[in-house]
């Protein structure tokens, strides 16, 4: 049994401390010194996915900024509050892109961003976050196959409610090669978007 | 006394932390799926691994042996925290890929393995040799399991270098063939640990061949 005498224990203690607060210390500071850049890196991040739907000349507004809370909505596929980007030309609305997701994926929730011109027309839809199979469901991302691009210029009437379907369930939609699962949910999602938007352009484009 | 040329042996191979060691098993199967994010999370690991052992050698002679291991653990988890964040800010779409697995830094073992082992024994010069030649060990397992996975499962070969070396670095990514259609199981994480053990298979095989030569050798002498 060895023998730690109570001093030991306390300079033991106090080293410890000592180590712990110079740690703290210098994550805090390279936190400080490196803040203001990640912001704006993630903003970037922001922009670069929204002009990926919207081309820069349909809107002259600040985006990034011009945004609404919208509440949870089963159509949005959202439990929880979510940002809708709001794009305006002139003053008038141009365009608003959501968040929304497809709960239903192969293997959880695929996160979408869904941009819909003021006339109800898809101006695109971009795949932000999924746990999907690689090699399968990961051709929903724009970085592996193009058929996002098929929601392009879209709209509840282009095809009529019918369409709205992968081509197995006998709509227009292409599904992957060993994986309906995943496109289902997308166009369900998209699809519900569009609704969404239907029934409160009004309320996204008031304030 | 280790001579640098030890370390650098054993760091490199004779006791490589993924293929002898078998240490830091979950950031090595989990982001290997390509050759640039093997590269990504080696390099930060390399950079942990240097750090820390750098720094757990400067202190070695006052930290009392009793707290050893919190303060190992308070400074690696402080110096992987201040990397994750210097990426962020410096290489942001590196970070959107790897970001997840930048904190599992802290509980690859090997990089206490190597504060407790050698950095707390050992001066200054030869912890941050151990820690650069440990680094480089994990970082070149990470890159060829990588590359492994991405020809067999992709067909690819530097796949997204841009992320890493920037935009003229787009022009590094290699097809092998258009029509590829890929091979799911290599990218899955079954495919890693295949990579990984076809990896350990080449190595022993390599060490056992000139040993046997050796061997007969030494027989020899006795035998007349």
């Amino acid at each position: 049994m060895i023998t730690i005498s109570r001093r030991q224990i306390l300079i033991s203690g106090i080293f410890l401390w000592l180590f712990a607060v110079a740690g703290t210390t210098l994550v805090a500071f390279t936190e400080y010194s490196s803040r203001e850049a990640i912001i704006e890196n993630e903003r970037q991040v922001l922009l670069r996915n929204l002009y990926a739907l919207l081309p820069r000349d349909k809107l002259d507004n600040d985006i990034a900024e011009d945004i609404l809370e919208l509440p949870a909505s089963p159509l949005l596929g959202t439990d929880a509050a979510s940002i809708v980007y709001r794009a305006r030309l002139d003053g008038d609305p141009a365009a608003a892109i959501f968040n929304s997701i497809a709960p239903n994926g192969y293997n959880g929730k695929i996160h979408l961003l869904v941009g819909v011109y003021s006339n109800g027309k898809l101006a695109g839809v971009r795949v932000v976050k999924h746990a999907e199979t690689p090699g399968l469901g990961d051709a929903v991302e724009i970085r592996k196959s193009p058929w996002i691009k098929s929601f392009d210029g879209k709209s509840l009437t282009n095809p009529d409610p019918s369409g709205w379907r992968v081509k197995r369930d006998g709509g227009e939609f292409d599904q992957f090669t060993g994986a309906t699962i995943t496109p289902r949910a997308v166009v369900t999602a998209v699809r519900n978007t569009l609704l969404y938007y239907q029934q409160n352009a009004d309320m996204i484009f008031k304030q | 006394m280790t001579t640098s040329r030890e370390i650098t042996r054993d760091g490199l191979w004779g006791n490589n932390v993924a293929l002898v060691q078998l240490l830091g098993l979950c950031p090595l199967l989990a982001v290997t799926s390509t050759v640039v994010n093997g590269i990504g999370l080696g390099i930060a690991t390399l950079i942990t691994l240097v750090l820390s052992n750098t720094i757990v050698s400067l202190i070695r002679g006052f930290v009392r042996k009793e707290v050893r291991l919190p303060v190992f653990v308070l400074i690696i988890a402080s110096v992987v925290t201040i990397i994750e964040l210097s990426m962020q800010a410096l290489f942001y779409d590196l970070y959107l890929v790897l970001g997840i697995f930048i904190p599992l830094i802290v509980t690859n073992c090997a990089i206490i393995g190597r504060a407790e082992g050698f950095a707390s024994r050992n001066p200054v010069g030869p912890a941050a040799l151990d820690g650069l030649m440990m680094g480089l060990g994990f970082l070149v397992v990470l890159a060829l399991l990588g590359a492994l996975r991405e020809v067999i499962g992709f067909g690819t070969l530097f796949a997204n270098a841009e992320l890493m070396f920037g935009d003229g670095a787009q022009t590094l990514q290699i097809q092998f063939n258009e029509d590829y259609p890929g091979f799911l199981l290599a990218i899955l994480p079954p495919g890693a640990f295949f990579g990984l053990a076809a990896l350990i298979v080449v190595k022993n095989w390599l060490d056992l061949r000139p040993r046997e030569k050796q061997e007969i050798i030494e027989a020899a002498p006795e035998t007349v």
